[in-house]
């Protein structure tokens, strides 16, 4: 194992997060802050409490997975796609490093930078609402499981784009829509039965009420098939990384 | 490859190569056929000068061998190990420099050599990261960031960074491209030292004065194939054509009959007269000339032989049909 390679890589992910630290972590947590002024304070007064918890409290766990799904794939997807942009990816690719110890450096950098900004996200929560966590060692493996996963899934994408646009339209286009409809703002039991079934299909349904499920002790789904839900993502996002660097897809051919 | 230099070709002993290349070929996507199963060994301790115009496969072959890109044919072994079951072992051993400027513009120069350190998998040493800083004048810079600093300073900064995990083959990919005259000269002796120090060379060139002054050992590429690898001064005096040209004491208008079969060239103003002979010959021929040019009454102010450069010889190559070059 090149744990210098490792290390080389991680160390110089996170400074490049805290060279960028206004786009990094403050962005995020001033639009969150923004939605819990908005939903929170403002439309959640009027709201009745869903399975026990004041609307304020139960957007809590949603507004931290939106945050944290995007943030994840677009540290991870900006973080292997720059090398490629701008050349520097050769040096990657002519050192005596494995895959596994390149994914280790980039995903394990993105992905602690998530972890960072769900806990500063969760930080911020407490000036708005007041919130209690039922599970917390479930609360922060589930935030760095989603974290890994998400940042897995965002350095395929950041290997697969060839330019910027293609690194934006996933984030934008695909996971934006599903973590607002997958639970974010409700539970999904709110909704007509047709589209409760429907809404199963929606992998990030899985994510947030098992997010919530650490909050809460209640979620949507069972908390057994969240974590295996987002398990298996996890080992199918690993499958296609192993698979890119195996043929060299994108990168040496 | 042409017959006439297969015997000059891989004739090394495998402990004697740093790299051995066996059969390579790269065929592109889409049908270009970049390389067409290279065979080459690579000396430890040359220094080794590809030659071939653009787009002849010398970056393709040197990305082959440091692991960028993947060949379609053929095996690669570096220091020992092969590039593809062994490839950590290998690619420690190498190191490069591209022919891009290709750097993290927001690092700083020390930042970045600390990181091509690590990720060639050697532990932290301060110490010679400030020998090679110093080496290649930029210590006094290492602080700044990367894109404050000019283009031949950039170069120098990717060589460094090839150089930061102590590799004992270096590729200079074009290092002289976009180089001024003084950073060139630096270069070259900055090359020197490394081989002295018992590191291996492999550089392209677009400069056959480079080849010429450095290498030990020239390859030419040309449309993917090795037409030949040949020690520099074998090569000279194998392909090099001698030229003697003499100064006419009054002007000719055309190269007389009695004249006609010999290998001359008159000049358009029909002062100069340009016989070209072969080097390597004990018979030149120039005794014969000179007697039938005082037979013809023409006389000479001066005369002075010329040798062919590397880059009459490397134009000669690359040009002549495959048939013509074996």
């Amino acid at each position: 194992m090149n744990i210098h390679g490792i290390r080389a890589i991680y160390r110089f992910e996170m400074a490049r997060t805290f060279r960028t630290l206004m786009q990094s972590i403050a962005s995020p947590v001033l639009s969150t802050s923004l939605y819990f002024i908005v939903f929170g304070a403002a439309i959640g007064s009027r709201m009745g409490e869903i399975d026990g918890t004041s609307y304020g409290a139960f957007i809590i766990p949603g507004l931290i997975m939106l945050s944290l799904l995007g943030e994840s794939i677009s540290n991870a997807s900006f973080g292997i796609y720059m090398p490629k942009w701008a050349g520097t990816i050769y040096e990657l690719l002519s050192a005596p490093v494995s895959w596994v110890e390149v994914v280790i450096g980039y995903v394990g950098a993105a992905a602690t930078k998530s972890v960072m900004l769900g806990l500063l996200i969760l930080v911020t929560a407490r000036f708005f609402v007041a919130y209690e966590i039922a599970h917390p060692i479930w609360m922060f493996g589930f935030l760095v499981l989603t974290s890994v996963t998400f940042s897995l899934f965002g350095f395929i994408i950041g290997l697969w784009a060839d330019d910027f646009q293609k690194l934006q339209v996933v984030p934008l286009m695909v996971i934006t829509p599903l973590t607002f409809l997958g639970g974010a703002f409700y539970s999904i039991s709110m909704l007509p039965p047709l589209w409760q079934k429907i809404t199963l299909f929606n992998p990030v349904v899985y994510l947030i009420s098992g997010f919530r499920w650490s909050f809460y002790g209640h979620a949507d789904v069972h908390i057994a098939v969240s974590t295996g839900m987002t398990l298996g993502f996890l080992v199918f996002c690993l499958g296609i990384v192993w698979w890119i660097f195996r043929s060299g897809w994108k990168l040496r051919n | 490859m042409s017959a006439a230099f297969e015997s000059s070709v891989p004739t090394v002993s495998a402990s004697d190569a740093i790299v051995s290349v066996r059969g390579v070929g790269k065929t592109y996507k889409g049908g270009f056929e970049a390389l067409k199963r290279i065979d080459l060994d690579i000396r430890r301790g040359e220094i080794l000068a590809l030659l071939g115009p653009n787009g002849a496969g010398k970056t393709t072959l040197i990305s082959i061998i440091c692991g960028i890109v993947n060949a379609s044919e053929g095996s690669i072994v570096a220091d020992g190990h092969d590039i593809v079951r062994d490839y950590r072992a290998a690619r420690a051993a190498i190191g490069l420099v591209p022919q891009e400027l290709h750097t993290d513009a927001f690092e700083s120069v020390l930042s970045t050599l600390r990181f091509s350190r690590g990720l060639f998998g050697k532990p932290p040493n301060a110490e010679y990261l400030e020998r090679i800083l110093r080496d290649l004048s930029l210590w006094e810079k290492r602080n700044s960031k990367i894109m404050t600093l000019s283009g031949g300073m950039k170069r120098r900064v990717m060589i460094a960074k090839a150089l930061s995990h102590e590799p004992k083959v270096l590729f200079l990919d074009e290092p002289s491209a976009g180089v001024d005259v003084e950073l060139r000269h630096d270069m070259w002796q900055m090359v020197r030292r490394l081989r002295e120090s018992g590191t291996t060379i492999i550089l392209t060139t677009h400069y056959i004065e480079e080849a010429e002054e450095m290498a030990d050992r020239i390859g030419v590429i040309n449309k993917g194939e090795l037409i030949l690898v040949e020690e520099k001064h074998v090569l000279m005096r194998k392909l090099g054509k001698k030229q003697l040209t003499l100064s006419l004491q009054q002007p000719m208008p055309r190269i007389p009959e009695a004249l006609s079969g010999l290998p001359l060239e008159l000049s358009d103003d029909g002062l100069t007269l340009v016989y070209t002979f072969d080097a390597q010959s004990d018979e030149t021929g120039i005794a014969s000339l000179l007697r039938r040019l005082g037979e013809q009454g023409i006389d000479f102010k001066d005369l002075r032989s010329s040798e062919s450069s590397l880059e009459e010889i490397f134009v000669n190559l690359v040009r002549k049909p495959k048939e013509e070059r074996a």
